[in-house]
C-alpha cells in the first residue's frame, strides 16, 4: 500500500514537471538566454526568484526551461532504447548464431562504464541535443536487449508458446500474440529506470562540457556555469540541483511502484 | 586453482578485444570526416591534416585497427594531440588520485552498505528496513555531482570540518591524504552503498530462512554470531557480485566527481581532453578504466572460490 502511495506521488510530481516543461514558453514571460550585464550574480529576489547567473540571466527562467531538455532527452532515450533494445533482444533470442555475435558485442559495450562511453561518443560527434540522445541511447541499448533476451528465452519454454508453435502458428503471429504481451510489463519498468539514468547522464555530460551546447539552458549546463561560483552564490547550484533531484526521485518512485504492480517477479522484496 | 586463474584471465581477453573494437569504431560513427569534427570549426587545414596523421586516419580502417591494437598490447596508447605527451604517461600521473578515491569509496560503501543491509534483513519490516528503502531511493535519485556540492557546502564551507577541494598524495602523509578524500569518497559511496545495502538485505533474507539458521537459533547461538558468522558468509556471493558490477557506475561517477572537488585525477584529465578535443586521451582513459573494470570482475570471480568452498572450478 505504501508502495502504491509512493507511485502516485512520484507520478504526480512527474506530471507537474512535464507540465512545467510543456507550458514554459506560454506561462513564462522573458527569455532564459537574455543577458543583462547590469544584474549579474544577484541573490534570489522578487524580480529574479532564483537570482541571476554571471551573465545576468534569470535563473528561474533557465531552470524551468531546463526541464524541457532533461525530460525530452530522458523520454527520447527511454523510447528509442526500448524499441531498438527489444528488437536486438528478440533477434538474439531467436537465432543462436546471431546470439553469439550480438551478446559478445553487448558484453563489450557493457564493460565500458556508461558515462565514459557516452563521453567518447560525444567527443567524436560534437555537442548537440540530438547527439546526446544518440550517445545515451547507444549506452542503454545493451541493458534493454539483455533483459528482453532473457525474458524471451524463458517465455519460449512456456507450454502455451510450444503449443502455438506445434499447431503451426506463423512466427510473426507468435511474436505479436504470445511474446510481446509478456515483454510489455518488464519493459515499461525498465524504461522508467532508463529514463532516470538518461537524465543523470545528460546532466553529467553537460556538467563536464560534453553534452548539450552551452547556449542551451539544460540543468547540467546551468550547474556547469555555477561550477566556479558556487561558494559565492550557492543558490546557483541549489535550484537546478533540486529540480533534477525531484525529477529523478519522481521517476524512480514511479518505476519502483510500477515494478511492484506490473512485474512482481523483479521486485527486490522476497 | 592456478589453472582456473589463467583460464579466467584468458576469458577476459575477448571481452577486452570487443571493448577495443567498440572504442576504435567510434571514430567511424561520425557523419563526415572525424578529423574535421575533432579539430573543431575553427581549425586550419594544417591542424586537420595533423590530426589525421596522428590518429592514422589516412590508412584503411582494418590496417589502422591492427596497428593500433598492436601498440596497445605493447602498452602504447598514442600521443596527445594537444600536448604531444604520451597518453600512458599522462594517465599514469593521475592514477594515484583516482585510485585513492575509488579505493576509499569502495571501503566506505561496504562499511555502510553491508551492516545496513544485514540490519534491515534482521529486523525485517522495522524502521531500519524502511530507512534502507528510503536511503536507496534517495541515493539512486542523487547524481554524484549534486551530492558532492551538497556535502561540500555542509561540511566544508559551512561547518569547515574538511577541505573544500584538492588532493594531497599519500607521500604527504596519511591524514592529509585522507582528509581531502573523505567528502568525495562519501559522495561516491551514496549510490554504491545503497546498491550494496539492497542486495545484502535480499541475500540475507534468503539465507536467514534456511534450516541451518533455525538449528543455530535452537541450540542457542548468539544472535549476532548467527547474523555475521552463519548467515553473512553464506549470503556473501551476490553481495560480492554486485560490488564488482557496481564498480562500473563508481568509475563513471568518480570521473564526474573529481571535477566537483578539483581532484587532479583521470576524470579531470578527461574533461580537459574534451575541452581540447584531444581524442587519443579520451580513448586511452576509456580503454584503461574499462580494463580496470574487467579485471576487478575477474578478481570477483576468483573470490567466489575463497568464500564458498562449494564453488569449485
Amino acid at each position: 500500500m505504501r508502495k502504491r502511495l509512493s507511485m502516485w506521488i512520484g507520478g504526480g510530481l512527474l506530471v507537474v514537471m512535464i507540465l512545467i516543461a510543456l507550458l514554459a514558453p506560454f506561462i513564462l514571460t522573458g527569455d532564459p538566454r537574455a543577458l543583462s550585464p547590469g544584474s549579474r550574480l544577484q541573490p534570489p529576489s522578487a524580480l529574479h526568484w532564483f537570482g541571476t547567473d554571471q551573465l545576468g540571466r534569470d535563473l528561474f527562467l533557465r531552470v524551468l526551461y531546463g526541464a524541457r531538455i532533461s525530460l525530452f532527452v530522458g523520454f527520447s532515450v527511454a523510447l528509442l532504447s526500448s524499441i531498438i533494445g527489444t528488437a536486438i533482444g528478440m533477434v538474439s533470442a531467436a537465432s543462436r548464431r546471431a546470439d553469439m555475435v550480438v551478446m559478445r558485442v553487448m558484453d563489450g559495450v557493457m564493460s565500458i562504464p556508461a558515462i565514459l562511453l557516452a563521453i567518447a561518443l560525444m567527443a567524436v560527434t560534437g555537442g548537440s541535443v540530438l547527439n546526446v540522445i544518440v550517445a545515451v541511447t547507444l549506452v542503454e541499448i545493451p541493458r534493454v536487449a539483455r533483459l528482453i533476451r532473457g525474458i524471451v528465452l524463458s517465455l519460449r519454454e512456456q507450454t502455451y508458446v510450444e503449443a502455438a508453435i506445434s499447431v503451426g502458428t506463423p512466427p510473426g503471429m507468435i511474436v505479436i500474440r504470445h511474446l510481446l504481451p509478456g515483454i510489455v510489463a518488464p519493459l515499461i519498468v525498465q524504461a522508467t529506470f532508463v529514463w532516470a539514468t538518461a537524465m543523470i547522464l545528460e546532466a553529467a555530460l553537460s556538467f563536464i562540457g560534453a553534452g548539450t551546447p552551452p547556449t542551451i539552458p539544460s540543468w547540467g549546463n546551468i550547474l556547469a556555469d555555477a561550477r566556479a561560483l558556487w561558494q559565492i552564490r550557492p543558490t546557483m547550484i541549489f535550484f537546478p540541483a533540486a529540480f533534477l533531484f525531484v525529477t529523478l526521485l519522481s521517476v524512480n518512485m514511479l518505476g519502483d511502484g510500477l515494478r511492484d504492480l506490473l512485474d512482481p517477479r523483479q521486485a527486490p522484496e522476497i | 586453482m592456478l589453472g582456473y586463474i589463467v583460464r579466467r584471465l584468458l576469458m577476459a581477453v575477448p571481452v577486452m578485444g570487443v571493448v577495443a573494437l567498440v572504442v576504435f569504431s567510434l571514430l567511424y560513427l561520425t557523419p563526415g570526416d572525424p578529423a574535421q569534427v575533432l579539430a573543431g570549426d575553427t581549425a586550419t587545414p594544417e591542424q586537420i591534416a595533423k590530426i589525421r596523421t596522428t590518429l592514422g586516419l589516412d590508412q584503411p580502417p582494418i590496417q589502422r585497427f591492427g596497428g593500433w591494437l598492436w601498440h596497445i598490447v605493447k602498452g602504447d596508447l598514442g600521443t596527445s594531440i594537444f600536448s604531444g605527451e604520451a597518453v600512458t604517461h599522462m594517465i599514469g600521473q593521475r592514477l594515484e588520485a583516482t585510485f585513492s578515491l575509488l579505493l576509499l569509496a569502495v571501503v566506505f560503501s561496504i562499511a555502510i552498505g553491508v551492516p545496513f543491509g544485514v540490519a534491515a534483513a534482521a529486523r525485517r519490516g522495522s524502521w531500519i528496513d524502511g530507512a534502507l528503502t528510503t536511503y536507496s531511493t534517495l541515493g539512486f535519485s542523487l547524481p554524484a555531482f549534486i551530492a558532492g556540492y551538497a556535502l561540500a557546502f555542509l561540511f566544508a564551507t559551512t561547518l569547515k570540518w574538511l577541505p573544500v577541494q584538492g588532493f594531497v598524495p599519500l607521500d604527504g602523509g596519511v591524514w592529509p591524504w585522507l582528509r581531502n578524500l573523505i567528502l568525495p569518497a562519501v559522495t561516491l559511496s551514496l549510490v554504491y552503498s545503497a546498491i550494496i545495502g539492497r542486495v545484502t538485505r535480499a541475500s540475507m533474507l534468503e539465507v536467514l530462512s534456511e534450516d541451518y539458521i533455525r538449528t543455530a537459533r535452537a541450540k542457542g547461538v548468539a544472535p549476532w554470531r548467527i547474523l555475521f558468522r552463519h548467515a553473512l558468509q553464506n549470503a556473501a556471493v551476490p553481495v560480492i557480485t554486485i560490488i564488482g558490477i557496481g564498480i562500473a557506475t563508481l568509475i563513471g561517477s568518480a570521473v564526474i566527481t573529481e571535477n566537483v572537488f578539483a581532484i587532479p585525477g583521470v576524470g579531470r584529465l578527461t574533461v580537459d581532453a574534451i575541452l581540447h578535443r584531444d581524442y587519443p586521451i579520451i580513448q586511452g582513459v576509456v580503454l584503461m578504466l574499462s580494463a580496470a573494470y574487467v579485471l576487478v570482475n575477474v578478481a570477483v570471480d576468483l573470490c567466489y572460490t575463497l568464500l564458498d568452498p562449494r564453488i569449485r572450478y
